[in-house]
């Protein structure tokens, strides 16, 4: 769901996918990311890749369990999905977008 | 540090759990996962816990907490009451706590994943610790947050083998199942070592118990152990040497009463032997523990009294007007009154709590009072066990135990004889009734390895604590008391009269030997006096004849002279 705010511009979505190490399933992971993000959100997106094997203190500090994880931090509220992304609707329904109004 | 077990070939991790260590021959599986299950509440927790915290403090090995339930706050303050200071552990990076948080609402799975976070974590937190020890409670919530149960498990076993790999002792814990040891099955992915931990109400009495069902490569005891966890953690029945190989003694110890002693074969009991006391109720049973614990403390050695029917201000305020005076003892610290009701715990709580108390007092000598009331809480072969494990336990450690027993009318001597059994000398009090009067008779039924007296001796109980006296023998009967006093009278006066009888006697013989001396001494001067007249006859006789020779010689001169002329 695209959100206007009072002055016009469109809200930036933030978001952050966690993996561990290069992997195929991180490699589809953020294939998969992308192409959502260009088709949902296009022009208002911003994707931030945390390599767990390089910060590891991140995991605990973040709650991340499963690998890979994409956290939406913007807009708020925080949402958390799990796997590679490959199931469109349930990305759709964990990043809480209603496509009937985009 | 490990413990290498040669004889089993296997490196055990001590978990510094009072007694656990000793019924798994020195503690958990080294690089292994042990499985610790049960019912919530059951403990598990507090054994992870544990096992972290002894490792951190004492063996020198850093542990990693990961917890799916408690925060690392409510973790901390469940072990400050047991004297753990886990933030400090955390500061000085010897433990790491790790709360996982899983909500399911929040996860949605959109395609294929792992548990690669954590891994990552627990890898974290091994190396910023240098961690040899991890705890993992309960990973079972994971089976609740996340539904792909293919995953879960193959990830499982990923773990498992990423543990070892680690080269750390792991404890993982799960809650028991219906008829299952774990509601998801983790026992099958943990082999080595697997604890249950159950936690029981029997007959309104909750008992805690361990079994340990698996531990690969060491044979260990396959029944239950109770535990109890108070405030000093939890602490696990130790196995006591059933094997009945203990040090023995010589030496001697007195029972504080020295007449007691001298029946004891002049010495009183071994050190480290059992004894029992049993009469009936009033017949000064606990007067000669007191006499006991006295003497015991009067030597400078400690002594517990594990009272189960009146509370320590009673027995102190009774055993003062007999003058003994227990007080002064714990005060100095010597004493040390434990009391209850037998039926607050089970029996197998009763035998841990003592236990505890005793290793941690090191008392030479223990006094029970008594034992048969604890037959409302077990049946008569429960109560017998636990006195055996009991008994073992003090005779490993060379401490001198007297139990206090009833003789009833209702509990025979076949009652008591079973737990007589167990101990090494058994002092019956009885009661002796004659003539409407009661009095206290003591007697040694056995003392095993020395000679001792088999005489009942009179047992009173006087303002200066216990004096025996010898029994009344006489004419055939056992005497005592008021009956006694009586008899002795009677005898005295006899006596008396007898040796009345005798003086009279004795003089009767000296005036009729007096009278036959008079009588002989005038028979012999009637002798002298017809002697005197036999003599003076004879000499008047011979005068006369003398006389008669003379005048016939001179008649026949004269008349021969005239013829001539």
């Amino acid at each position: 769901m695209h959100e206007e705010n009072s002055s016009g511009a469109k809200e930036k979505w933030q978001l952050r996918l966690y993996i561990a190490g290069q992997t195929p399933k991180s490699a589809r992971a953020l294939a998969n990311l992308q192409n959502f993000c260009e088709e949902h959100l296009k022009g208002q997106y911003e994707i931030e890749i945390v390599d767990l094997m390089e910060h590891p203190e991140l995991a605990m500090r973040d709650q991340i369990i499963a690998i890979p994880t994409l956290v939406r931090k913007l807009p708020a509220p925080i949402k958390k999905i799990i796997g590679d992304l490959s199931q469109n609707q349930r990305v759709l329904a964990g990043l809480d977008i209603n496509l009937l109004t985009s | 540090m490990n413990r290498h077990n040669s004889e089993q070939g296997i490196d055990k991790s001590p978990s510094g759990i009072s007694g656990l260590d000793e019924i798994t021959g020195g503690g958990l599986p080294s690089g292994r996962p042990t499985l610790i299950c049960g019912s919530a509440g059951a403990g598990k927790s507090l054994f992870a816990m544990t096992f972290l915290v002894e490792g951190a403090i004492k063996y020198n090995e850093p542990g990693v907490y990961m917890s799916f339930e408690e925060t690392a706050e409510e973790l901390s303050s469940n072990v400050a009451s047991l004297g753990y200071d886990l933030p400090t552990l955390i500061a000085e990076k010897k433990i790491a706590i790790d709360h996982v948080e899983i909500e399911r609402n929040q996860i949605e799975e959109t395609g294929e994943y792992d548990l690669d976070g954590l891994f990552v974590r627990l890898g974290f937190a091994i190396k910023s610790t240098g961690a040899k020890r991890v705890a993992i409670d309960t990973i079972e919530v994971l089976f609740a947050g996340l539904s792909d149960t293919g995953v879960l498990r193959a990830e499982l076993g990923r773990l498992f083998r990423w543990l070892k790999d680690q080269g750390v002792t792991a404890i993982i814990t799960g809650e028991k199942g219906e008829g299952t040891l774990t509601r998801n099955g983790l026992e099958e992915y943990v082999s080595d070592c697997v604890i249950l931990l159950d936690h029981r109400v029997d007959d309104q009495v909750a008992t805690r118990r361990l079994r340990i069902v698996k531990y690969r490569g060491t044979s260990h005891g396959t029944n239950e152990y109770p535990f109890l966890i108070d405030e000093d953690g939890i602490t696990v029945l130790p196995v006591t040497s059933m094997l009945l190989d203990h040090d023995v003694s010589d030496e001697r110890v007195s029972s504080g009463v020295d007449p007691l002693d001298d029946m004891l074969g002049g010495r009183g009991f071994y050190r480290g032997s059992s004894v029992l006391v049993s009469g009936s109720a009033g017949s000064g049973k606990s007067t000669l523990a007191a006499h006991f614990v006295d003497e015991t403390c009067r030597r400078g050695e400690r002594c517990i009294y594990f009272a189960f029917e009146e509370s320590p201000l009673q027995i102190m305020r009774n055993m003062r007007s007999v003058g003994i005076d227990l007080n002064q003892w714990v005060h100095k610290g010597l004493l040390k009154f434990s009391a209850s009701r037998p039926n607050l715990w089970g029996l197998e709580m009763h035998l841990a709590r003592m236990h505890k108390e005793i290793s941690d007092f090191r008392p030479r000598v223990v006094v029970v009072d008594p034992i048969y009331n604890l037959k409302s809480v077990g049946s008569n072969s429960e109560v017998h066990s636990m006195l055996l494990r009991l008994i073992d336990y003090l005779k490993s450690m060379a401490i001198t135990g007297m139990f206090v027993a009833l003789d009833s009318s209702n509990t025979s001597e076949a009652d008591n004889s079973t737990v007589s059994s167990l101990m090494d000398s058994w002092i019956q009090l009885r009661t002796i009734e004659h003539s409407s009067e009661r009095n206290r008779g003591i007697y040694i039924l056995k003392s095993r390895g020395m000679s001792h007296s088999n005489q009942i001796r009179e047992f009173m109980l006087t303002d200066d604590g216990i004096r025996l006296r010898e029994v009344y023998l006489g004419k055939g009967e056992v005497l005592t008391g008021s009956a006694r006093l009586i008899q002795e009278a009677l005898d005295e006066q006899e006596k008396v009269e007898q040796q009345q009888a005798i003086e009279r006697m004795a003089r009767d013989a000296v005036r009729r030997r007096q009278l036959l001396e008079q009588q002989i001494s005038t028979l012999q001067s009637e002798l002298e006096n017809v002697n005197d007249e036999f003599d003076h006859l004879t000499r008047e006789q011979q005068v006369a004849s003398q006389l008669g020779d003379s005048a016939r010689t001179q008649l026949t001169e004269s008349r021969n002279v005239g013829a001539k002329r």
